[in-house]
């Protein structure tokens, strides 16, 4: 096999005053034609840099300080900016982590790749035309008619996904380079895209360099994997060699931190009195008005479960499941339409204003985005106390507790005083935890609490989670997207789709033995699923 | 799509309205008796009384507003006590030079701030990024009579290239209306460049941050084409939407150029019509104005559905 | 929040902008003791005088005293450069307090219309209305119905600024009130008043510091034009756009009657700008659209 990409000791500075000084220190690997190349690595490991550095997009105040970039014999950093233009669309092509806003919302899908190959080849418009109908046929779009004069906004996210592989494999370029492709679809379109994306490099024999931070992805579709951390490459090999006889200490903590896609054993099944139970709780949204025609949402419809002291109740669902709405009905963020919420003795439904304020002190929830769900104006220290102080704690004590539960959620108490902008992300997570216990609540609602974060990181707050669930007797409901995740965590679970549970039952029930067709479409759709990691006890039996 | 510009027509009539309450309102304003300062110092007893009872300054206020507003409804501004006649007719005999000014600046500020602008924002932080920053700050900051008269200064009475003041309507032929507009028409584009230069801009750079204009990139396109086709198309909202609002502030410029100019224009009508506290006039060319702004505007949320598939569908 | 005032202060424009401000301010305290005369005296004997001239002066004292005339003279024979010093003091007045004037009222108003929704459809509609009407052509309304003082000149220049501000508070709360943060403070149970000062005021802080600024330049024009139209304050107040206008009847002969006063006009509303912008790339790079302006 001869070498499509080749990358030797390639580094790449970044501009002075960032937080080191390569992005990408001494890389070296190869693409073959026809193989699948996974560059592997959390977020600040230089990933994305590399195959920008390829497709020499860097951004202007980052370059190339050292190596080669080879596509063939040619060196990519010594071409003129014209000879690379024209490679590129053409020779390499690129897809993107965001269908969303990857292509020009203002251009139909049919013009966009008729401009790429108006540019790079002397075909007429009818048989660029021809041959773009014939490639939306390829990547398997319905009414490719429709799609090539549909604007991308009227399309799916995974339909805009197959226009931009459309795009990138037009021209059979030799080499793909895919940048978290999937990352941004639910998971049953992306087993879709990633068997598409398969398909078409086999039968192309497409070099593919793909980037990803997710293990099950790259137990799926990787040939060779390279493992980065922070800019630097940490090992190499086929995919059996890294993920299941990794050489490097980095490597097995990654993939230790991988949650399994079954639950581990038995869980302890939760009797006597409910501490939560909803009813029937279903959320509409009506939109339009005097001029329009009246469009009726069914966010969440006929939604019951109990929630047991010390029991985590998992939802799972894709985007527009109403997972979230269920949460945020709880809560009472927003207002559920109908059904019947009981917390103890206590109803949170149509209630007032001070028993409902009582009520919320016992309910906490925690959000996903760790970089917003803390006010950057606000001290740490004053979000965490802001609760008790509203429940007329005096401040002293309740700066006490905020020390107590600092220690709790293992951060210093002295950075009490700092404002949220100098810690991670893992950092903010947990004190946003820490500010959901200070009001001591018996139910903890986790809303995509650990999406957001990286593997390493989320398998620590993860356990953190169990610990305080233990030592407290906290019921956790538990809110995610993420099958692996939910399967670790979970005693029951929750499957909704379109607003409606569709199944629900103990974790090793719904996640071993699914009923319903979609639990089990979503449980097949899971990346890498029966993929036998290094380190993992699980075994994956199907 | 029918029903977004439905919706935006009837979106102006409560505008409509509260602009007609507020310039009504403003008669009653003044402190004291109305009729009598409107009147001024020279005025007999009969003087106030008819003024009073011209401005219907004798009835209750929901009446009067009543009657006002029919007016309104049917073309009828009233009548301009200095000038001795009906107002409308006295904005349709000024309406020629303002419309020409305005429009005339119009184009030119765009034929220049919007190819400035996308070039400052494709070479983002390079010279003539740093240059048009510079200058859009000092258009916000010369006022517009100071330019005016800068201009003055050296291209008609130094350089006698322009005439000092005046205008000549467009009947008398193309060559002296444009000579006698363009100095006037140059010095109030200026604060109108800087607006638009600066949104310009700041939307092609926010759009050339944005994935698709990488992918177009990935797709070896030329700059040029990246810059335009992708970059600019969807910076055109933003753009349009500035220059629909911006023409409030051309208003604002059009009645102090043309003082400066001496334009018989609007401005002027304006100005004169406040001098000589001339109520009916001064409310008329409001509501004029504030009219021509909600229809420009209105004009401009109708351009979306050309530039943004999102508003069509 | 110390840092921030560093990280403030090394901005060249903010810089610019404080530094031309601070001496405008000294020399409008100081501008008795400048070499000033009488700003509103008509010294017959001293019309359309040119800059640099040396002659005798006679004030309201009747004593005749050598002086040079650095700006020369008005048709009236008022010394500009006394006129142009005092004139400091009417600019940075205005500007300043229409500035706080139109936040006050604009951040009360928008923090309403961004958190109780039935405040906000009527309000909002009215303030389509306001926004509707050129600002000049409002504030000239305005004065020519309540009479040229400095209260009314004010608050008919502060009036069509509030709308903006408005708009400019409302869109920040709309925006900060989908923040998480805000739905965590929710669920400790923090009350909507205490979560529109702890919450949403801080954050909407810079954004609201930078308009002021704006719309303090923007009134700063707005007087000076109401004056240059003679539609401003009385035209014996020093103020540099009375000084433009008388300047407007002798430009052919006396330009410099322009300058001056333009020059001191322009530069205070640089000043402003400068800082404003510098303000807005150092504290929030968001709201701040200069198409909201005026």
């Amino acid at each position: 096999m001869s070498a499509v990409l080749s990358v030797r000791n390639l580094s790449v500075a970044l501009p002075t005053g960032a937080d080191r000084a390569l992005a990408a220190e001494n890389i070296s690997f190869e693409v073959n034609a026809g193989e699948i190349l996974c560059l592997l690595g959390e977020s600040g490991s230089g990933k994305s840099v590399i195959s920008f550095a390829v497709m020499g997009l860097l951004p202007d105040n980052v370059r190339v300080s050292a190596g080669e970039i080879l596509l063939g014999n040619e060196n990519l950093l010594t071409l003129s900016p014209a000879a690379l233009r024209g490679k590129r669309g053409d020779d390499i092509a690129m897809v993107f982590q965001e269908p969303m806003t990857a292509l020009n919302p203002v251009m139909t899908c049919g013009d966009q790749l008729d401009e790429l190959l108006a540019e790079h080849t002397q075909l007429s418009a009818n048989e660029r035309k021809a041959k773009t109908l014939a490639m939306f046929e390829a990547v398997k779009l319905p009414e490719p008619d429709r799609i090539f004069s549909s604007y991308p906004h009227q399309l799916s996210g995974g339909q805009r996904q197959r226009i931009m592989i459309a795009m990138a494999l037009i021209l059979e370029p030799k080499l793909l380079i895919a940048d978290e492709p999937t990352t941004a679809l639910d998971v049953t379109t992306q087993a879709e895209v990633l068997a598409l994306i398969k398909t078409l490099q086999r039968e192309r024999g497409t070099a593919v360099l793909f980037i990803t931070h997710d293990m099950g992805v790259v137990a799926e579709i990787a040939d060779r994997v390279v493992v980065l951390q922070n800019g630097k490459q940490v090992e190499a090999g086929t995919k059996d060699q890294v993920l299941r006889q990794p050489r490097e200490a980095y490597t097995r903590m990654l993939i230790a931190s991988v949650p399994g896609t079954e639950p581990p054993a038995e869980g302890i099944t939760h009797d006597g009195a409910a501490l939560l139970s909803v009813v029937g709780l279903g959320k509409t949204y009506s939109s339009g008005g005097w001029f329009q025609k009246k469009r009726i949402t069914e966010a969440a419809k006929g939604v019951s479960f109990t929630l047991h002291p010390g029991e985590t109740v998992g939802i799972v669902g894709e985007s527009g499941s109403g997972k979230s709405t269920v949460a945020r009905c709880i809560t009472r963020l927003i207002d559920p339409t109908i059904g019947d919420m009981q917390l103890g003795n206590t109803r949170l439904d149509g209630v007032s204003r001070d028993s409902l304020k009582l009520a919320r002190k016992r309910i906490q929830i925690i959000f996903q985005d760790p970089y917003r769900s803390l006010d950057p104006r606000q001290r740490v220290g004053e979000a965490i106390i802001e609760g008790p102080l509203n429940f007329g704690v005096s401040r002293n004590s309740a700066m006490a507790r905020a020390r107590d539960l600092m220690n709790l959620v293992r951060l210093s108490p002295d950075v009490l005083s700092r404002y949220p902008n100098e810690f991670s992300g893992g950092q903010r997570q947990r004190i946003s935890i820490a500010r959901a216990l200070a009001l001591d609540p018996e139910v903890l609602i986790c809303d995509e609490a650990v999406s957001a974060l990286d593997v390493s990181v989320q398998a620590q707050v993860l356990k953190l989670l169990e610990e305080i669930q233990a030592k407290l007797n906290l019921a956790i409901l538990f809110i995610t997207h993420d099958l692996r995740v939910a399967a670790q965590i979970c005693d029951r679970v929750l499957v909704m789709r379109r607003g409606e549970v569709v199944e629900q039952g103990t974790a090793r029930d719904v996640f071993i033995t699914p009923k319903h067709a979609y639990t089990q479409r979503l449980l097949a759709s899971a990346p890498g699923r029966g993929f036998e990691f290094a380190t993992q006890t699980t075994s994956g039996h199907l | 799509m029918g029903n977004f510009l439905l919706k935006r027509i009837i979106a102006t009539i409560p505008v409509m309205i509260i602009v007609a309450i507020i310039v009504f309102t403003l008669i009653r304003l003044v402190p004291g008796d109305p009729a009598a300062v409107i009147a001024g110092n020279m005025a007999t007893n009969e003087d106030i009384a008819r003024i009073r009872t011209e401005l219907g300054l004798d009835r209750s206020f929901l009446t009067q507003l009543g009657i006002w507003g029919k007016g309104l409804i049917t073309g009828d501004l009233g009548q301009s006590f200095f000038f001795k006649k009906d107002v409308v007719g006295l904005i349709g005999e000024r309406l020629e030079p303002t419309m020409a000014l305005a429009f005339l600046t119009i184009v030119i500020t765009v034929v220049i701030a919007v190819p400035l602008g996308t070039l400052a924002a494709w070479r983002h932080g390079g010279w003539l990024d740093r240059a048009l920053m510079g200058f859009s700050v000092l258009g916000f900051s010369i006022p517009v009579f100071v330019l005016g008269y800068l201009l003055v200064y050296f291209f008609s009475l130094k350089l006698d290239w322009f005439p000092v003041q005046g205008y000549k309507p467009f009947s008398d032929g193309v060559g002296p209306w444009l000579h006698h507009l363009l100095l006037p028409a140059f010095t109030l584009s200026i604060v109108y460049v800087a607006l638009i230069a600066r949104v310009t801009r700041a939307s092609v750079a926010e759009a050339l941050t944005e994935d698709y204009v990488r992918t177009a990139r990935a797709k070896g396109l030329p700059e040029s084409r990246v810059l335009i086709r992708h970059a600019l198309a969807n910076a055109a909202v933003p753009i349009v939407t500035v220059i629909g609002i911006g023409i409030a502030l051309l208003i604002g410029g059009v009645v102090v150029t043309e003082s400066v100019f001496s334009i018989p224009g609007l401005g002027t009508l304006t100005v004169d019509a406040v001098l000589a506290r001339d109520f009916p006039v001064i409310q008329g060319v409001i509501l004029f104005f504030a009219f021509l702004y909600v229809v420009v505007n209105l004009l401009v949320d109708m351009s979306y559905l050309f530039l943004d598939p999102r508003i069509r569908y | 929040m110390n840092s921030t005032v560093k990280h403030v202060l090394k901005n060249g424009a903010v810089r610019f902008g404080l530094s031309v401000l601070s001496v405008l301010v000294i020399l409008a305290i100081l501008a008795p003791v400048l070499g000033t005369v009488d700003p509103a005296w008509l010294d017959a004997i001293n019309m359309n005088q040119k800059p640099m001239t040396t002659a005798d002066w006679t004030g309201p004292d009747n004593k005749t005293v050598p002086y040079t005339f650095l700006m020369g003279t008005d048709s009236f024979g008022r010394d500009v450069y006394s006129r142009v010093i005092y004139g400091i003091r009417v600019s940075l007045v205005v500007g300043v307090t229409v500035a706080v004037v139109s936040l006050i009222f604009g951040t009360f108003l928008g923090l309403m219309a961004g958190y109780f929704r039935r405040v906000d459809a009527i309000l909002m509609r009215v303030m389509d209305g306001m926004m509707a009407i050129p600002g000049i052509l409002l504030a000239i309304a305005l004065v020519a119905a309540w009479g040229a003082q400095l209260s009314t000149v004010i608050i008919a220049i502060a009036v069509p600024e509030i709308p903006r501000v408005t708009r400019l508070v409302r869109a920040l709360v709309l925006s900060i009130r989908e923040e998480p943060y805000i739905e965590a403070a929710i669920s400790v149970g923090t009350p909507t008043w205490k979560i529109l000062l702890k919450h949403v005021l801080p954050n909407s802080i810079a954004p609201m510091v930078v308009q002021g600024t704006y719309v303090c330049a923007s009134a700063i024009l707005l007087e000076a034009i109401l004056s240059f139209l003679g539609l401003g304050l009385p035209s014996e107040i020093p103020t540099w756009g009375n000084i433009m206008a008388e300047a407007r009847v002798v430009f052919s002969s006396a330009p410099h009657n322009m300058w001056f006063p333009g020059i001191f006009l322009a530069l205070t509303v640089l000043a402003v700008n400068m800082l404003g912008d510098g303000l807005r790339d150092t504290l929030d790079p968001k709201f701040n659209k200069r198409g909201e302006k005026r």
